[in-house]
């Protein structure tokens, strides 16, 4: 009797497994291609699903054999990953690093296994900067500068602009306040009248920018407002028609980040620049590591990623390029 | 006789049977290294799960344990790096401090005849919140001691090691299966998580018991704090979140019946290697989304519980109990 109950019992639990595993099962490599293993944060924002899809999409143009790993917000599932990674022998791998910190260990592994490592789109701490070969990031401070020299340009540099900004302390908040003040000090007839923090959310962008309209004599005096990022100008916008103005054309609507939402605004009128932050860091990644695998050529150890300006001409073409891949 | 194995038996088949398939699957899968990687990864949680595996033995259950080990991250950094003491010292600090944590929420367990569920519960939010009153951004450790810690290790041929989180866990593991079949303490604990009452008549000190249960649950959630922060090198007060859930699903996946009273230390650690090997597979596929992970083990604990039920059912129909010894 208890035998029997042995004999089913794990047959029973092995059967499982075995669908399990043939169920998620497919195939390996083909010979030949690089190979390279991502390990994503995971899927908390549009954003990042973009860069994840991106990532795919250009792996499959250049023949690369892409392995994502989604660590669900969670360090240890990357250190986890990378490890995994390291084990399966992987051409290179990459890391959009949750936080800054704890990487020196796992790294190590990598660099003893002679595996090169890309972090994308954020840096890490460490002292040791042998441990990763190169980081693909874009340069907030200069997304700050494009954004205003665009505005700078436009309005002839006379111009009485009201910020919001993003969450207080982070960094693309104050690199991205940065690079605008920049343009700002060297064009005299530009002001930053009114600036404060709109926690790069609508709802506290659309709320700020009431405050600043009420203040600025409905608005009559604002000239433009530069936003952090999109999402505090798609609620600046609204602010701006409920006081009974017209959004792009009274008041100047510009901001970073190049979401889907803003090219509709900007198609319809509504917004007048975007500067963008652009989902494709692993394009720029994968570049450098043909070029290294080809000729050990090591690549500069920050690759800035473009930091396009976007305006409403191309804005409807733009919209339809992009709404598929967020 | 078999039967009482049955369920650790059908753990380890589960756990061989699917190292042989990623291995059939993966040819780099059948390495040392992937083998020593699978404890380095999954060093914190082995180690918190066979805390966890004493205190389902004596019919309670313990929610704090990964905000305790997210506190015990934060509490070294803030120490090591903020307060300059040496890491030696401050290991010695946040074990105390867990220790003490675990023993308050067994004392209070025991005293005032609370369910374990709400003052483990509570332990959980109270250690979760004091880690963010500490700091909430991720503090880097960057004492020498922590890079010289990491390189301890025995290495195999072929790129494998034995790190020291790893050797930690085996320690663990030897010492608690001792503690669980060769001591008075072990004894007491099946005892009382068979049967509150009769343990409590035959003589079983039920209150020592109770609170040195949790006490021991609290301490090896702060050693995990230890070889978490080792592992990444920092503290950050949102480390480990939900790994409680992953514990009580290792020691179930592991054998142990929720209710107390039944179940093995090596069962557990077990569990612990067939969640690691799951999230490995898939991270070898590449192609899977993670979350797959956390369908199969949702559908390996299903299974598992189910035989249980079974065994359960089998037993009681011939007139048999599950006892232990």
């Amino acid at each position: 009797m208890s035998r029997n109950w042995l004999t089913s019992a794990t047959t029973t639990a092995a059967t499982a497994m075995t669908a399990l595993l043939i169920g998620l099962g497919s195939a390996q490599a083909a010979d030949g291609k690089l190979v390279v293993g991502f390990s994503q944060i995971g899927s908390e924002s549009g954003w990042r699903a973009a860069e994840t899809k991106t990532a795919k999409a250009e792996a499959q143009k250049r023949g690369i054999d892409l392995k994502i790993s989604d660590a669900q917000q969670k360090q240890e599932n990357q250190i986890k990953a990378v490890r995994s990674f390291v084990a399966q022998g992987v051409d290179a791998i990459f890391i959009a690093p949750v936080v800054a910190t704890g990487w020196d260990a796992v790294l190590k592994e990598a660099k003893e296994a002679k595996i090169p490592v890309v972090l994308l789109d954020r840096q890490i701490d460490t002292k040791d900067q042998s441990l990763y070969m190169t980081a693909v990031t874009s340069d907030t401070v200069h997304e700050g500068r494009v954004a205003g020299e665009w505005l700078a340009k436009q309005t002839g540099g006379k111009c009485a602009v009201v910020e919001l900004q993003g969450t207080v302390g982070s960094s693309p908040a104050i690199n991205r306040k940065k690079g605008f003040d920049e343009v700002v000090a060297k064009t005299p007839g530009m002001t930053i009248i009114r600036t404060q923090s709109g926690d790069f959310t609508r709802a506290k962008g659309k709320e700020v920018m009431e405050s600043f309209i009420k203040a600025e004599d409905g608005g009559k005096r604002i000239c433009a407002v530069y936003a952090h990022n999109d999402d505090m100008a798609v609620g600046a916008i609204q602010a701006i028609k409920e006081a009974g103005l017209k959004p792009g054309k009274d008041i100047l609507v510009v901001s970073i980040d190049g979401v889907p939402d803003i090219f509709k605004a900007m198609a319809e009128g509504e917004a007048n620049a975007t500067v963008e932050l652009t989902p494709n860091m692993a394009g720029p990644a994968y570049d450098a590591l043909v070029a290294f695998k080809k000729d050990g050529k090591a690549p500069p150890k920050w690759i800035k990623t473009e930091s396009a300006l976007f305006t409403p001409d191309t804005a409807k073409a733009e919209y339809e390029r992009r709404k598929d891949a967020y | 006789m078999i039967h009482r194995f049955l369920p650790l038996v059908v753990t380890i088949a589960v756990l061989v049977v699917g190292f042989l398939l990623c291995a059939m699957q993966f040819p780099n899968f059948a390495s040392l290294r992937v083998v020593g990687n699978l404890l380095t990864d999954n060093a914190f949680l082995g180690i918190t799960a066979i805390g966890m595996t004493f205190v389902i033995l004596s019919g309670g259950i313990d929610l704090s344990v990964g905000a305790v080990i997210g506190f015990t991250t934060v509490l070294l950094a803030v120490l090591i790096e903020q307060g300059g003491w040496d890491p030696p010292a401050a290991f010695a600090a946040a074990l105390l401090a867990a220790a003490l944590f675990g023993a308050a929420m067994g004392a209070i367990i025991h005293v005032f005849r609370m369910p374990p569920f709400i003052v483990t519960l509570a332990g959980m939010f109270v250690a979760r919140g004091m880690a963010f009153v500490l700091t909430t951004d991720s503090l880097p450790i960057n004492h020498p001691l922590y890079g010289d810690l990491n390189d301890v290790a025995w290495r195999f041929d072929g790129g494998g090691k034995l790190s020291l989180p790893a050797m930690i866990l085996l320690s663990v593991l030897a010492l608690a299966v001792v503690l669980a079949h060769w001591t008075r303490f072990g004894a007491n604990l099946y005892a009382l998580g068979g049967n509150r009452q009769s343990a409590e008549l035959m003589g079983v000190p039920v209150a020592r018991t109770t609170v040195a249960v949790y006490t021991l649950s609290g301490l090896l959630a702060g050693l995990a704090g230890i070889v978490f922060s080792l592992y990444t090198g920092a503290g950050y007060s949102l480390a480990a979140t939900g790994v409680e859930l992953d514990t009580i699903t290792a020691v179930v996946i592991g054998g142990t019946q929720l209710t107390g009273g039944y179940g093995y230390v090596l069962g557990t650690f077990a569990g612990v290697l067939i969640q690691g090997l799951i999230q490995t597979y898939i991270t070898f596929d590449g192609t899977l989304s993670s979350w797959w992970t956390k369908i199969a083990i949702g559908a390996l604990l299903f299974v598992f519980i189910l035989l249980q039920k079974g065994l359960l059912a089998a037993w009681t129909g011939r007139g048999g109990e599950p006892a232990e010894a």
